[in-house]
């Protein structure tokens, strides 16, 4: 792929989806210029005791495509996450979301003006039912207000129409069946299904998405992709922290690097993956290659592989053969 | 023994104004607590906010009786707000912290004799039930059958309690069927996650905080409504019956605390009468009649351990949800 960057072909899917491209102006540097952002940081800086989690510079999300964050254990993925949403407080620094400053505004105000998150430790509302859960996630409800929610008459109607909406998602979804059931007697999966879309429910502008495949399996995992995908269609920007990099390559149309707090590259997927200082800071020689090839117990096979692959596979046939000497 | 007059006793508690009263401080906690997740300690502070509101808006103010009830209301407004506007923003533990500390300090600056004009120190306050009987509709003589009988002036009070109560029951009712009460069991859930969609959780708990505290200095004031405000009433040991009411009827339910008045009161009853009779008929050779008494106090608190390690939902709780209870 590093040998024809500019083809934007990623594994085959069941329905192909053109990626985003065009996004940046000039170099694709560490901190470059979008042509349309959404979200605009600057030196957002954070430390907790002396470690400096996030030390942004400059970044800027670009509106309307699909941006992953990546990045080593302790990179500051989730404290970034954390400072844009309002969920904590940089000790400087200023970052905007639709050309507003966000600096100092507290949490649900956030929510509020269209950026809405979810959790890496799943939030789901326990003892409410899953029903319950996604009407929570309507913004602008009458029946909010103290003094209207005594008067059903005065919400009864919009909260049914939540409630039809509620279930349209849920069926997307496939969690009608859980209905009426406690979110606790979801799976762990299925309560980050329930909390992207109980997220969805407000009709945000902008997704932001902190582990949304951990813990959820294969056959869901393809679908939760196409409902991303989905969300980028109706003209939502999605941003999201995840570790499977065949996710990232799949759906990501630009992905931003952080290790140790600082943004260390940018590009599109198959660019900032072939990127050797990527490669060596956090996807490790062996990203690509099966597990049972990494281990030594199965023989690799490379046959579709890029050049880059080839390295990569070249190392691990070597690795092989040292394996293979030392028995 | 008398089983009779120990059971017409008990009976006759169902319907007074301590059940009541207590009834009205379990509904306003169970919003706190049950509904709301705020862990307040302090029942004992906004029932003596209520009862003292109204005793000094009537001894020192002058103000007729159902003004001095709206005074004493509105001083639990202000009390929820003082006590609030520092914790809500903080983690769930410094609301209890600071609710218990709050009802203790309140307990002393009505004990103390600085203030023995306007509180009446430790005699407390009494005399003031003068406009509240002036008031009162009901023609003299007798009401009720068999355990539940009063002269007009025991019924009026219980009249209006009870008047409070359904009224306070159908509030709580009415705001939890509601998406603000969806709200607020969700933030009893996690706030944060509540937090991240929109919603802003301060006023909430703010909205909680002051909804449950005005219930539950109501019951402050129909516990005095008639008859006196006495500091010794208002102590810590008030705020852990009253938990044992919620939990007893269930937390999360709108009857439940009602519910749990009811049975509290009773079986206190019961065994208040019991206990003495059983020395008296030499059951209990190894202690007094007096200290026989006081045995219900340590029974309440085993109870409330038994609730809570196998009963945490309550009478009425959805059996479901503990399930699910970590």
């Amino acid at each position: 792929m590093s040998s024809d960057a500019s083809s934007q072909s990623g594994p085959p899917t069941l329905v192909p989806r053109e990626k985003t491209t065009g996004l940046h102006v000039g170099e694709a540097t560490p901190g470059c210029k979008k042509v349309d952002p959404i979200i605009v940081a600057d030196n957002v800086r954070r430390s907790f005791g002396g470690v400096h989690a996030v030390d942004v510079d400059h970044v800027e999300i670009p509106r309307g495509a699909i941006t992953a964050l990546i990045g080593p254990n302790g990179a500051g993925k989730t404290t970034f996450f954390n400072l844009l949403t309002g969920f904590d407080t940089p000790d400087e620094g200023k970052w905007s979301f639709n050309d507003r400053s966000l600096a100092g505004v507290p949490a649900f105000k956030v929510a509020r003006r269209g950026l809405v998150r979810t959790f890496q430790l799943t939030k789901a509302l326990g003892l409410l039912t899953v029903l319950e859960n996604m009407k929570l996630g309507a913004t602008e409800q009458r029946g909010e207000r103290f003094f209207t929610s005594l008067f059903p008459a005065a919400w009864r109607s919009q909260d049914k129409e939540i409630e039809e909406r509620a279930r349209e998602l849920l069926v997307r979804f496939k969690l009608d069946a859980k209905v009426d059931d406690y979110a606790a007697s979801l799976s762990g999966g299925q309560r980050k299904l329930l909390e992207m879309a109980r997220a969805l429910m407000s009709n945000p502008t902008l997704v932001m998405l902190d582990e949304p495949m951990a813990g959820v399996n294969p056959a869901l995992t393809q679908s939760l992709l196409d409902h991303i995908l989905d969300l980028k269609e109706q003209g939502m920007t999605v941003l999201f922290v995840e570790h499977d990099m065949h996710m990232v390559r799949h759906i990501a149309d630009w992905v931003v690097v952080m290790a140790e707090g600082k943004i260390v590259a940018e590009g599109d997927p198959s660019t900032v993956m072939s990127d050797p200082a990527v490669i060596d800071a956090y996807l490790g020689a062996h990203q690509d290659v099966d597990l049972g090839v990494v281990t030594g117990r199965v023989a690799g096979d490379g046959a579709d592989a890029d050049a880059s692959r080839h390295m990569i596979e070249e190392e691990s046939n070597d690795e092989l053969e040292r394996e293979e000497k030392k028995r | 023994m008398d089983w009779g007059q120990i059971f017409n006793q008990s009976a006759s508690s169902i319907i007074s104004t301590t059940t009541i009263a207590y009834a009205l401080a379990a509904l306003g906690l169970g919003v706190h607590f049950g509904q709301a997740g705020l862990l307040n300690m302090g029942v004992a502070g906004f029932m003596a906010v209520g009862a003292y509101g109204y005793a000094i808006s009537i001894l020192t103010f002058g103000f007729p009786w159902w003004l001095a009830a709206i005074v004493a209301l509105l001083a639990a407004v202000v009390f929820a707000m003082i006590l609030g506007v520092p914790t809500l923003r903080l983690r769930g533990d410094y609301l209890a912290i600071v609710t218990i500390a709050a009802a203790e300090v309140l307990r002393l600056l009505l004990l103390t004799v600085a203030f023995e004009e306007v509180t009446g120190s430790a005699d407390g306050l009494y005399g003031y039930s003068g406009d509240f009987q002036a008031a009162n509709p009901i023609p003299d003589g007798e009401y009720g059958f068999g355990p539940w009988q009063f002269n007009q002036n025991e019924l009026w009070p219980i009249v209006i309690g009870i008047v409070l109560l359904a009224l306070a029951v159908l509030l709580v009712w009415a705001m939890m069927r509601s998406p603000w009460g969806r709200v607020l069991r969700g933030i009893r859930e996690d706030e944060d996650a509540v937090r991240a969609l929109g919603k802003n959780v301060f006023a909430y708990k703010m909205q909680a905080l002051i909804i449950g505290g005005v219930i539950i200095a109501a019951g402050g004031i129909v516990y005095t409504l008639g008859s006196n405000a006495s500091p010794g009433v208002y102590v810590t040991s008030l705020t852990f019956f009253v938990y044992t009411i919620v939990l007893l009827g269930g937390a999360a339910t709108v009857f439940g605390p009602v519910l749990g008045a009811v049975i509290f009161w009773v079986l206190q009853f019961f065994l208040s009468n019991l206990m003495p009779a059983l020395v008296d008929a030499g059951v209990l050779p190894f202690m007094t009649a007096n200290q026989a008494g006081m045995v219900r106090f340590i029974l309440v608190g085993v109870g409330l351990m038994l609730l809570v390690i196998f009963m945490p939902q309550g009478i009425l709780g959805n059996k479901k949800e503990m399930t699910f209870v970590k």
